[in-house]
């Protein structure tokens, strides 16, 4: 068999010292991991900011240290680390990087370098947003979607220091998100390798490809408009700050439009939930596959839908402003192609039902998270076809119904899915394996715990109970029945944050003490499970690239010994 | 193999032949495929903030409570010059792009390079002239979207003189592989006709409004 130019032309550079292999690293794994340790630790920071606005709306007043003022920038960077500086970071900065090369069968990325710089951009990013809560006056408090005018203007919470921090790193997360998903796209493109044609890639990766596309087209808008509203600030431009009286003064600003933020951010903001929704629906359908040891159902379905849903999802951000005023047929334009991605999505909760359906379904930990996704997904979808009609909207907007919908749809889901990734290719990344029985606790807490959180929510949002608030008080239309769920909420909050230490512990404790793991425990088909070396070493697949012949989901196929045949196995 | 065939490729049925050319023989430069995704990027930007510009202008249909405050700059001499030493610039790269002798396309992308760098001279100069007329970026809002897309479209030709000076050092040092310097010359190339068509576009907006 002749060599391809990769394996010849293209020698790798092995970094001979300790920083040279893990601090500059150029080795797409190490970046994985330095991406994901990095995301999940200022995860971390949001989880317990979550906890802290918990305490506060369980117990109103029970802790004097946390003002209206601090809740409102709890609120606020909980919402924009969980969105961007977690999930996109880490399912496509941490995920994307480890299992793009090694699925595909490539030594590395296309471009090793720009992928090192992509990971030390973020890292900075995150240092200027944590650096939001040491400046004067504290993080913006203006909430995730840092509306303007109120984001800059005085009586918002770090008005003045908070929001500068959070649009520079904005900023800067998104040029080195444009290094890496430029880097993930041309891989996926590019660096395929022998016989691994388009649609033998796993779902995994044409989850992360279509993201990473999204991502590329999305972001910049974000970008002008977080330097946009800098200059609105630092500089004294009118973008979207319209005249207005502050203190009987009049400001120096006039004639901006605020809408056209609105329009800015959500042009960004509603791909942003694709782009994290889209990864984990390729991930999800892998673990399904294995755990089940039957193909994926319509697999040629599930990649389409996973581009029209894409696709789709650049035209409708406006259902996202439904309450702040537009022309009644543009609603009615939003919330009909809102309700078409329904179909796609749904294609895709079918094909997933339909692949358990008479699969030999193990119930290992991945696979109770993958399947406990299902149920997430299923409910946090359905709340999103009540929101994403107008006249259903109007009186939801800005309540817990809205908060619920989108904790389901977009925290809780692909969270469920980080987990069960993390299990099931935690023992090809570390060579060891993580123990079963806390797995398996982790499990059960997280899951029904976070429905003792979220099914309450949607009471209080019918309810009119609105988002946001620091405290109700007394009024005659909150029930108290109302105060009784919110503090059932906290305790549940506190049980599951205190559960996902089960989890850290388990991974921590495996790493060093966990049981050898066999190089392909699940029996998964796919390439990154077929590496010479667990875990696998720099350039991947030791001095010859893989050779693919077959898809990635050949599983109990008929006649053969094994109910599962590997991507590079020759047909017979 | 065209997309919408390779899309409807049915990989469940049992292995054949298909799908095993090598790679290397029919896969363009990673790094032209990235300039070409990189394009979509910054037409994104720029098609973002053009439409900014126009809502924010209050083109009928688009005004979202515009308060008739938009006042268009006057359009100096310098900015038709710029523009001409940026087509020059451009045509200097297709030049180099094209040529098949070595100092001819080095003579070529230097002259690209430095023509790069009049351009931005010229823009500085252009923001200096504004802001002695005064027409400051805060004072209006066409005065403000001016310098945001002048200054976005000089970062990214910034850019471009960095790619052109590794070439040109890549050029220099004796290189083993001289089909890498010829497509960085024409990505260099591609590049600049690409911030060209966005800065006439840019201009022309400019100009008419």
């Amino acid at each position: 068999m002749a060599t391809t130019i990769a394996d010849d032309l293209k020698p790798l550079h092995h970094p001979k010292t300790w920083i040279g292999k893990y601090v500059w690293s150029q080795d797409h794994k190490v970046i994985a991991i330095q991406y994901s340790l990095t995301a999940i630790g200022i995860g971390l920071v949001a989880l317990v900011l979550s906890v802290l606005m918990r305490l506060q709306l369980g117990f109103p007043g029970a802790f004097p240290a946390i003002q209206p003022e601090n809740y409102l920038q709890f609120v606020s960077m909980h919402g924009m680390i969980m969105v961007v500086y977690l999930l996109t970071a880490l399912l496509l900065g941490g995920f994307g990087n480890y299992l793009i090369p090694l699925m595909v069968g490539a030594r590395d990325m296309v471009f090793p370098f720009v992928n090192m710089l992509s990971y030390w951009v973020y890292l900075l990013s995150v240092i200027v947003l944590v650096s939001g809560f040491f400046v004067p006056g504290g993080p913006t408090g203006a909430g995730w979607t840092l509306y303007p005018p109120q984001a800059i203007s005085e009586g918002t919470p770090g008005h003045q220091w908070g929001i500068v921090t959070m649009l520079a790193s904005l900023a800067i997360f998104i040029i080195a998100f444009t290094m890496g998903g430029l880097n993930y796209v041309t891989t996926v493109l590019q660096a395929r390798t022998r016989g691994m044609t388009l649609m033998r890639m796993p779902l995994s990766v044409w989850g992360i490809f279509t993201a990473s596309i999204m991502g590329l087209l999305a972001f910049p808008a974000l970008f002008v408009a977080a330097i946009m509203m800098m200059l609105d600030h630092l500089a004294g431009t009118s973008f979207f700050m319209p005249a207005m009286q502050s203190m009987g003064q009049a400001t120096r600003t006039v004639g901006g439009s605020p809408i056209l933020f609105q329009h800015l951010f959500w042009f960004f903001g509603h791909p942003e939930v694709y782009i994290v929704a889209l990864p984990a629906f390729g991930i999800v359908s892998d673990l399904i596959s294995v755990h089940a040891r039957k193909n994926i159902f319509g697999y040629r379905m599930m990649v389409w839908a996973i581009v029209i849903i894409g696709a789709l999802s650049f035209l409708v951000w406006a259902h996202h402003m439904y309450v702040s005023g537009m022309n009644p047929y543009f609603g009615f334009f939003f919330a009909t192609s809102t309700l078409v991605i329904a179909i796609p999505t749904a294609i895709k909760v079918y094909n997933w039902l339909l692949t358990l359906w008479r699969g030999d379904i193990h119930l290992r930990v991945p696979m109770l998270f993958a399947i406990a996704f299902i149920f997430t997904f299923i409910h946090g979808g359905l709340t999103g076809l009540f929101l994403g009609n107008v006249s259903v909207d109007v009186p939801l907007s800005d309540t817990f119904f809205v908060v619920a919908h989108f904790h389901m749809v977009m925290g809780v889901s692909p969270i469920l899915v980080i987990f069960g990734a993390i299990y099931h290719w935690y023992p090809k990344i570390t060579g060891r394996m993580w123990n079963e029985t806390l797995g398996k606790i982790h499990f059960w807490i997280t899951f029904l715990g976070v429905y003792v959180i979220y099914l309450p929510m949607h009471y209080l949002g019918i309810l009119g109970v609105p988002r946001r608030y620091y405290a109700l008080g007394e009024t005659a239309f909150i029930p108290h029945s109302a105060h009784v769920a919110n503090e059932v909420i906290s305790l549940a909050a506190f049980v599951v944050f205190a559960g996902q230490f089960i989890f850290f512990y388990n991974m921590i404790w495996s790493y060093f003490r966990g049981p050898k793991a066999d190089p392909n425990p699940w029996g998964a088909a796919s390439l990154e499970w077929q590496t010479p070396d667990t875990p696998p070493k720099h350039g991947n697949w030791g001095p010859k690239l893989p050779v693919v012949y077959r898809w990635a989901y050949d599983y109990s196929v008929p006649g053969h010994a094994r109910d599962f045949i590997p991507q590079n196995e020759p047909p017979a | 193999m065209s997309l919408i065939s390779r899309l409807a490729e049915k990989s469940w049925l049992p292995p054949g032949g298909e799908g095993f050319a090598d790679p290397a023989d029919y896969r363009p430069a990673a790094s032209t495929v990235g300039l070409y995704l990189y394009f979509g990027v910054a037409t994104v930007i720029f098609t973002l903030l053009i439409a900014a510009y126009l809502v924010r202008m209050g083109v009928p249909g688009m005004e979202h409570g515009g308060a008739g405050d938009w006042r268009p700059m006057p359009e100096p001499p310098l900015l038709w010059i710029n523009t001409v030493v940026l087509i020059g610039s451009s045509l200097a790269w297709e030049a180099a792009s094209r040529s098949v002798a070595w100092e001819r396309m080095r003579l070529m992308t230097v002259a690209g390079g430095v023509l790069g760098l009049v351009f931005l001279a010229g823009q500085l100069l252009l923001w200096r002239q504004y802001q002695a007329a005064g027409y400051f970026l805060a004072a209006n809002p066409a005065n403000a979207f001016f310098y945001l897309l002048t200054a976005l479209h000089g970062l990214h030709l910034a850019g471009g003189i960095f790619a052109c000076a590794r070439t040109l050092g890549q050029m220099g040092a004796g290189t083993t592989d001289s089909a890498r310097v010829f497509r960085n010359v024409r990505l260099c190339a591609i590049y600049w006709h690409f911030l060209l068509l966005v800065w006439v576009l840019l201009a022309a907006l400019l100009i008419s409004t």
